[in-house]
């Protein structure tokens, strides 16, 4: 069955609400976009929606009670929650230095959990 | 206790992004000792808590944390033999900006004195207080940023149910942050007929997790007694009044706030440097030297930015003319060009350009009134058009700028320039 969907495009300021009709993961046709990079994000958005996902974690004798963390790279979206979840229950000594890695290959994402301040 | 040199080339005042960079810059102009005064028990400023990722794709061509952000400038600035002054508060700059008058727990009223000084202190949020907001006083009624910092360094959480007044970046930000904390944001309220913020932020803020979004819309009054219990949103007109009869209520615990920054500059005023009434920052020229000779400004003091990374390359200019004013103090009145504000422009910065500050183009920031599409943005020198383009898309929420030559402007011999947006078709030819 075919899908239409709306993608608002985050690329530029333009804004492009970006028509994207599919079969399954088919593409049948992308329109009302005015670039190819667009194009490109309509199609990835539609297929593999990715967000990099950004919280905090308990830090034990850091500067403050928390301390932030992030994933290295966007997750799929769908797995906001889970990851959210896999944050929830970290907790973090020393060293703190940009970029430790908490958890490697989180969920299976191929994304970190690394802090991301010293 | 160590006894701290009072004496600088250049003092920078805040250690947030401008501040950072400035600093960095004027010691790669020359300057030999530069020193940051920092309020706050380490540098960074508001980056420290803003975590999302957005920060650095112009200028690192990455896309970081803010504290990532942060943190290379800060390295760079150790780096550099920059010295800090933490949890220091400046009270006040002499009038001629060669002394700064500041307060910690360690040394206590202390004065530098300085060859030239770098503003940066950055914004503050407006507050219901400013926005006058009808009904009682409970507790829950915070402003979008103080929550960010509750929640990202304190790890303390501001309720159960939000719902956010204004659509800066700020407040879809901590939309999605506290949504991923299992706090309920139940809407977020908007007066103008369009988003304040990016359209980066609605989609993966609000639209990614179901926010709504009421456009037109604003609170008419707050309910709750010792707590925050619900509140009252209405349509408004064109003109922002609550249009009778629209009202509905939401029940919530919590108000945040996300409704605009002013830049802060109580500092500022202490040397008399002059204000611009609309961006409420300093007035500056193209080095960012504000109306006190040798008093520079940079950041969100200035103006409020929609991105750090323009600070940055704002604040370099800054603290490089700052080392360049410490080197060879510079008091003559030079050849000085006023930038003017024309059709659909709100303000620019700089508002004025000096011709003899070595430098052949100047980049004239600026924010639009209006939204629109399909426009031509122009500056215009006594009659003469010194630049032209096109443009898709210009909207109040995002900086736009134009660069303009400067022998363009020497060649019209005019003591003044008009930024403009127009209508395409309508290019006035």
């Amino acid at each position: 069955m075919m899908e239409t969907r709306e993608i608002c495009c985050v690329i530029c300021p333009m804004s492009c609400n970006i028509t994207v009709k599919a079969e399954g993961r088919k593409i049948i046709s992308i329109d009302n976009y005015s670039c190819p990079r667009g194009k490109e994000y309509a199609a990835s958005e539609y297929l593999d929606p990715v967000r990099t996902i950004t919280s905090t974690v308990r830090a034990i004798g850091y500067k403050s009670p928390v301390i932030p963390v992030r994933t290295s790279k966007p997750v799929p979206k769908d797995k906001i929650y889970e990851v959210m979840e896999v944050i929830r229950g970290l907790e973090c000594s020393e060293p703190f230095n940009i970029g430790r890695v908490l958890v490697e290959n989180v969920l299976g994402t191929e994304s970190n959990i690394v802090l991301c301040n010293d | 206790m160590k006894m701290r040199n009072h004496s600088y080339d250049v003092a920078v005042i805040g250690a947030g992004p401008a501040g950072l960079a400035a600093a960095g810059a004027a010691i790669e102009a020359g300057a030999e000792n530069v020193v940051i005064i920092e309020r706050d028990f380490r540098p960074g400023g508001i980056l420290e808590q803003c975590i999302h990722v957005g920060f650095g794709l112009k200028y690192f061509k990455e896309e970081l944390t803010g504290p990532e952000y942060a943190a290379r400038f800060i390295a760079e600035a150790k780096k550099d033999g920059v010295t800090f002054f933490l949890n220091t508060m400046v009270l006040s700059i002499s009038e001629d900006g060669r002394q700064i008058r500041c307060i910690n727990s360690e040394e206590g009223d202390i004065t530098l004195e300085v060859k030239s000084v770098v503003l940066s202190m950055g914004c503050r949020e407006r507050t219901r207080t400013a926005i006058q907001i009808p009904g009682t006083r409970p507790a829950g009624i915070f402003t979008a940023g103080t929550a960010q910092r509750y929640i990202n360094i304190q790890n303390l959480v501001v309720g159960k149910e939000v719902v956010i007044l204004g659509s800066g970046d700020i407040g879809m930000i901590m939309a999605r942050r506290m949504t991923l904390e299992n706090v309920k944001v139940k809407a977020v309220v908007e007066l103008m007929p369009y988003l304040a913020g990016l359209t980066r932020n609605r989609v993966q803020c609000l639209d990614d997790f179901g926010i709504p979004l009421y456009l037109s819309h604003t609170i008419t009054d707050i309910q709750g007694k010792k707590r925050v219990e619900g509140v009252t949103v209405a349509k408004v007109d064109e003109k922002g009044k609550p249009v009778a009869g629209t009202e509905f209520n939401i029940s919530c615990d919590t108000v945040l706030l996300s409704v605009g920054l002013i830049p802060e500059n109580e500092v500022s005023k202490t040397c008399g440097v002059t204000l611009d009434p609309v961006t409420k920052g300093p007035i500056v020229d193209n080095t960012m030297q504000t109306s006190v000779k040798g008093v520079f400004a940079c950041g969100n003091v200035v103006h409020v930015n929609d991105l750090v990374d323009n600070v940055s390359v704002e604040s370099r200019i800054a603290g490089a003319a700052a080392a360049r004013f410490a080197r060879e103090r510079h008091d003559a009145d030079d050849k000085v060009v006023t930038v003017n504000t024309g059709e659909n422009v709100r303000y620019v910065v700089p508002q004025k350009i000096d011709l003899n500050s070595g430098v052949e183009k100047v980049e004239i920031h600026f924010r639009v009134r209006q939204p629109d599409r399909g426009v031509i943005i122009q500056a215009v020198c006594g009659e003469e058009i010194i630049h032209s383009h096109k443009c898709q898309i210009v909207n109040p929420g995002e900086i736009t700028s134009v660069k303009v030559d400067l022998d363009k402007i020497r060649n019209g011999n005019a003591d003044e320039i008009t930024v403009r947006v127009i209508k395409e078709g309508n290019d006035g030819n």
